[in-house]
């Protein structure tokens, strides 16, 4: 195959740090962890093509209020209830580089804290203006952006009273299947952050703080809607495929 | 200090959490209208080349229980072992073939499902051919940071043979669990988050 016309790194992911950023699989305090967290170590294979390689998403299979959550599942006319933001911020890698074509999908409760599901039965209503999903690519700065509305906290069968702070759950494709990544985003300033059991299972302060979405004046709309900045990394990759590469492959 | 090396960190991993449905697979939920259709459902066209196969398989957690609340996603090259994707630099991939698909795991019987090709076979990194088999990517509640597995498939028994990574696997005493159970439908994948037949899962 011909050589890339633009550069961008191509090669195997940097590891991934599991034992001091990411959360550990068993974290007791998060009850479901307990019976579906593997006991074993994870065994480290080489990454090979079925890795580094990944699907592509465009632009084009994009509908045009896939990431407006506030009118994409709102009747003519209406709109949820609820504060109105702006979320947005830029997928890089580890060496800061920005990553285009990311599929970024999310989900969220409602602004009363109840998600469109038929598993959730928490008492606060549901809104028929707002179904709690969104998805976009990223463009080629890397950049994202939804509009929705702040999710609420609600509470959880895990400890005596347990509840989840503001949170958006991210679901992340890179340029590769080994980048893959989920996560979730809560809002500065929430007491509940520091109390939920879920972000507890991350180890270090430091790895809660890039979860943490900052109140971001210059982007809001004014009259209209608040902006949060969440920027998201991803694993980094060398520059170089396979650096063993043998002759003929 | 100038030569120290500054990388950034990568985002930390949170768990898809039980409302994984609601982003990934809204129409499957039941919220329709938002998305045309789930992706990830169709990875097949009337033009895929190679052998059709379903794959079906359960996810397990540590008392034998089906998770019925997990999603899996998985990654595979076509039937000439080519994948998909940009980063794919050995040839052209079959262009009716996604290689990806997503399934959420049934509320009620834990199955999930997928139509797809026998995948063909791909070198390792130092030329090493492995057998053919199904990269695997597990989330769901309780799942912090989503698992990476991979299925074998049980008639290949002399490509299986000499897979480095099943083979150093079979060594150990665990690459059984990788290798899927042949069925009147297809193949069925049964994957054990605990206990004495644990999965094999990958730091890749």
């Amino acid at each position: 195959m011909s050589d890339d016309v633009t550069p961008r790194p191509r090669g195997s992911f940097y590891p991934r740090r599991r034992d001091d950023w990411h959360p550990p699989a068993l974290a007791p305090r998060y009850r479901s962890s307990t019976l579906r967290a593997p006991r074993r170590a994870l065994i480290s294979i080489p990454q090979g093509w079925g890795e580094i390689t990944g699907p592509v998403f465009g632009q084009n299979m994009l509908g045009e209020l896939d990431n407006d959550l506030l009118r994409n599942f709102a009747r003519p006319g209406e709109s949820p209830i609820g504060e109105r933001i702006i979320v947005h911020g830029r997928v890089l890698d580890q060496d800061a580089r920005p990553v285009p074509g990311v599929l970024v999908e999310i989900w969220q409760a409602n602004a009363g804290g109840r998600y469109r599901h038929k598993k959730d039965g928490y008492t606060a209503p549901l809104d028929p203006n707002f179904a709690g999903l969104g998805r976009t690519v990223t463009d080629a700065e890397g950049h994202y952006e939804f509009r929705t509305i702040r999710p609420g906290p609600y509470p959880w069968p895990n400890g005596p009273n347990d509840w989840r702070p503001s949170h958006i759950h991210f679901s992340l494709f890179g340029s590769g299947f080994a980048q893959r990544l989920i996560t979730q985003m809560y809002f500065e300033g929430d007491p509940l952050i520091e109390r939920c059991p879920i972000v507890n299972t991350i180890p270090d302060p430091a790895a809660v703080d890039m979860l943490v979405a900052r109140l971001d004046m210059n982007a809001s709309l004014p009259m209209d809607a608040l902006a949060w900045r969440f920027d998201i990394v991803l694993r980094g990759r060398r520059s170089t495929y396979f650096e063993n590469r043998p002759e003929g492959n | 200090m100038a030569n120290e090396p500054e990388y950034l960190d990568e985002t930390p991993s949170q768990t898809a959490g039980p409302y994984v449905h609601i982003g990934t697979v809204p129409n499957f939920l039941g919220i329709e209208g938002v998305y045309a259709e789930d992706l990830g459902a169709r990875m097949l066209d009337e033009h895929t080349k190679g052998e059709r196969i379903t794959i079906t398989g359960r996810v397990l957690d540590g008392v034998g229980a089906p998770l019925r609340d997990a999603i899996v996603e998985i990654w595979q090259p076509d039937a000439a072992g080519l994948f998909p994707s940009p980063e794919e630099r050995r040839g052209a991939a079959d262009p009716h073939f996604t290689g990806w698909g997503r399934s959420a795991c049934d509320f009620d019987t834990g199955l999930f499902r997928f139509a797809t090709i026998r995948p063909g076979r791909v070198p390792l990194p130092d030329g090493r051919l492995q057998a053919p088999h199904v990269n695997f990517w597990i989330a769901a509640r309780g799942v912090n940071i989503a698992l990476h597995t991979r299925m074998y498939f049980p008639d290949e028994a002399a490509a299986n043979a000499e897979d480095p990574i099943l083979a150093r696997l079979m060594a150990e005493g665990r690459g059984e669990t990788l290798i899927a159970e042949k069925t009147d439908e297809g193949f069925h994948f049964e994957i054990r988050l605990q206990g004495h037949r644990e999965t094999v899962f990958f730091d890749v």
